[in-house]
């Protein structure tokens, strides 16, 4: 298991994640772009502005790992939390 | 007279047969038994076609329509492919048990009254029950008293409305209605308890992974679905349900974010889905309503999917961790691909079968003008894919290197997957095979050439976001406070607390009784005591002389002379 990365699967070596990096930022470039070409028919006006869905999507994402990770402060317990009243009974 | 047999009786049959017959005749059953009900299912004819005295009422067992039949059909497939699933793997009391509760399901699907449906409720509370218990450890058996508490109340809050309804009314007819009063809340909430809206969602990823491997494919699929159908049936158009769903989306979406058990992840996930669907219910158009069932059908595909993905990932590893998993890619490929294609028809990827279904319940709250609920389900399915959609494959699939090496899913449990992964992609792909047999017609085009870019720059731009935000998203051995910690750790302090408040009230009460009771023996001692010597008896113990207590005999004597004359 402790093997060299370069000798690991094709799909973990650095310069694999490297190039799914690339194909990822190409992708999204990609999808922005269409909005060039195809009309996105919006409901509410501004979800047809350009770039709309990706933005919003990311935006939507960071605001709610960021509202998780501080719910998380006040919720996150001990996985032995509940198991530790069991025993007590 | 009865001409076609109600569905769930065969599969009742079915789960009865599968513990006496051995070998391949119960494989057999196993098999055949979900098809055949399948089959019964599509004689249902529309209507009431079954009458009959139950208790001095007449209840109506089988009420077909399109859409029970739609519930119906994906029920028994459920059961089908959970039997395929499961059946080398799972001991035999729990396909019987898994078997019952499917036929518990069907049964509620096709019920035409309220009593039929409650029985059928019951039924399937008391057979998922014994699926959680089938997980053998003492955190199934924990888990599934809880899980027990929490359906027996439900069930006993519904029976309240329904009791209210016929009382009021004198009608037990399954019929839309509003909670206007109090027996309609009550049968609302009993519905919403086995949806796993809030206050009480915490049963469902509470109980759901402490299941076995085989058992959280069958429990995935039908208690929240057949609460989805009651609604649908019950609460159509229902307002305060938009807002209810849409807590159960977000609720969904941050626990499962929190999680680090694989499958408690996909639990939380099942209450953001099945909030997608209250959430439509609630805005009631047909539309609307369509979306639901159309979404309901393919969220029990693509989720028992996952719960098999899942499965087969506790089967082979013994682990349920995400920080425990990792890697397993490399030797798991078929259950990667198909816990992907999952994935993405749970993210309502294009080409899947969440696709052609979600955008259906989005393009509902559009075309109602409710423009927050829009851009809140749009937030969600950024959401989604952010928490299930690239959440669950990462971890299990990718993020490290594990060092675990299990062998890929077992033949049956491969075959069971690879059928359910096929239906993801053939409904997102033909998605008319669906809409044909929805309640209502459906004049919906889910594929526009502006949809599609808004969905895939949505959804890849969540990706983009999961990817670096990564290191804010590392696993914690965790778990996440939810509602029931109010009963579970909150109520039992009071108690205890109570308990303790009244034990040493108790104890007080007791010195100063014991005070009292020897000053009490004192007197007694003085006027009755009996004393060895004569000196030392009490007043009324010694021996007197006669004359005195012939002088005190006539003072009495008189004195009842008196109070006779007065």
């Amino acid at each position: 298991m402790s093997q060299h990365p370069d000798d690991d699967t094709w799909l973990v070596r650095p310069a694999t994640i490297r190039l799914l990096w690339r194909i990822l930022w190409i992708v999204l470039a990609l999808t922005v772009a269409a909005h060039f070409v195809i009309k996105v028919k919006g409901y509410f006006v501004i979800d047809a502005w350009y770039g709309f869905g990706a933005a919003f999507g990311f935006l939507a994402c960071l605001l709610m790992v960021l509202i998780a990770k501080g719910l998380g402060f006040f919720l996150k317990r001990d996985e032995n939390y509940y198991r530790g009243d069991q025993e007590d009974d | 007279m009865i001409d076609l047999l109600p569905p769930a009786l065969i599969l009742l049959a079915g789960a009865l047969l599968v513990g006496p017959l051995r070998g391949h005749w119960r494989s057999a059953a196993v098999l055949l038994t979900p098809l055949v009900t399948l089959w019964a299912v599509w004689q249902v004819p529309d209507g009431v076609s079954l009458s009959l005295p139950f208790l001095g009422y007449q209840i109506e067992p089988l009420e077909g329509s399109a859409l029970r039949r739609l519930f119906a059909t994906i029920f028994a497939l459920m059961a089908f492919v959970g039997g395929l699933y499961a059946f080398r793997q799972a001991r035999w009391y729990e396909l019987a048990a898994g078997y019952a509760y499917a036929a518990g399901a069907i049964g509620v699907c096709f019920a035409g009254d309220l009593i039929t449906l409650f029985l059928f409720w019951e039924l399937m509370a008391l057979f998922s029950t014994i699926i959680v218990w089938c997980g053998g450890t003492p955190g199934a058996r924990a888990a599934g008293i809880r899980y027990a508490i929490m359906h027996l109340l439900g069930g006993v809050i519904l029976k309240v409305g329904i009791e209210g309804v016929y009382v009021h009314t004198g009608s037990l007819d399954i019929q839309p209605m509003l909670a206007t009063n109090f027996d309609t809340w009550m049968i609302l909430i009993g519905i919403l308890i086995n949806a796993a809206a809030p206050p009480l969602s915490a049963w469902l990823a509470d109980a759901y992974p402490e299941s076995s491997p085989t058992g959280s494919v069958f429990l995935s699929a039908f208690t929240t679905k057949t609460a989805v159908l009651a609604l649908i049936l019950l609460f159509p158009g229902e307002p305060v349900l938009i807002w209810i769903g849409i807590y159960m989306i977000m609720y969904g979406i941050i626990y499962a974010l929190l999680e680090n058990d694989a499958r408690r992840i996909l639990a939380y996930s099942i209450v953001n889905q099945v909030g997608f669907m209250v959430c439509a219910i609630g805005i009631g158009s047909q539309l609307a309503l369509n979306g639901a069932a159309a979404h309901a059908f393919a969220h029990i595909v693509y989720k028992a999917l996952l719960f098999m993905s899942a499965g087969v990932v506790v089967y082979r590893t013994g682990k349920r961790k995400c920080t425990d998993l990792g890697g397993l890619f490399r030797t798991m490929p078929l259950t990667t691909v198909c816990g992907i294609i999952g994935a993405l028809s749970i993210s309502s990827f294009p080409l899947t079968s969440g696709f052609t279904t979600k955008t259906m319940i989005s393009q509902a709250a559009a075309d109602g003008g409710l423009v927050t609920v829009y851009f809140l389900l749009a937030a969600a399915s950024a959401g989604v894919f952010l928490h299930a959609g690239i959440k669950f494959p990462w971890f299990v699939f990718f993020q490290k290197d594990s060092g675990l090496r299990p062998k890929d899913a077992p033949w049956n449990m491969g075959v069971a997957m690879v059928i359910f992964a096929a239906i993801c992609l053939w409904l997102g792909i033909f998605p008319e095979t669906l809409y044909q047999f929805l309640p209502y017609p459906v004049d919906y085009i889910p594929y526009t050439a502006g949809k599609v870019v808004f969905y895939l720059q949505l959804l890849l731009f969540s990706g983009l976001a999961f990817f670096l935000l990564l290191p804010m998203m590392k696993r914690t051995l965790t778990i996440s406070l939810d509602m029931d910690w109010l009963w579970r750790v909150f109520a039992l302090r009071i108690g205890s607390a109570l308990y303790n408040a009244l034990g040493s009230a108790g104890g007080m009460l007791e010195d100063a009784s014991l005070k009292k009771l020897t000053q009490l023996a004192a007197v007694g001692r003085r006027y009755l005591g009996v004393g060895k010597s004569e000196a030392s008896r009490g007043l009324f113990a010694r021996t007197w002389p006669i004359g005195t207590t012939t002088l005190w005999i006539a003072v009495l004597l008189t004195a009842y002379l008196l109070v006779y004359f007065l």
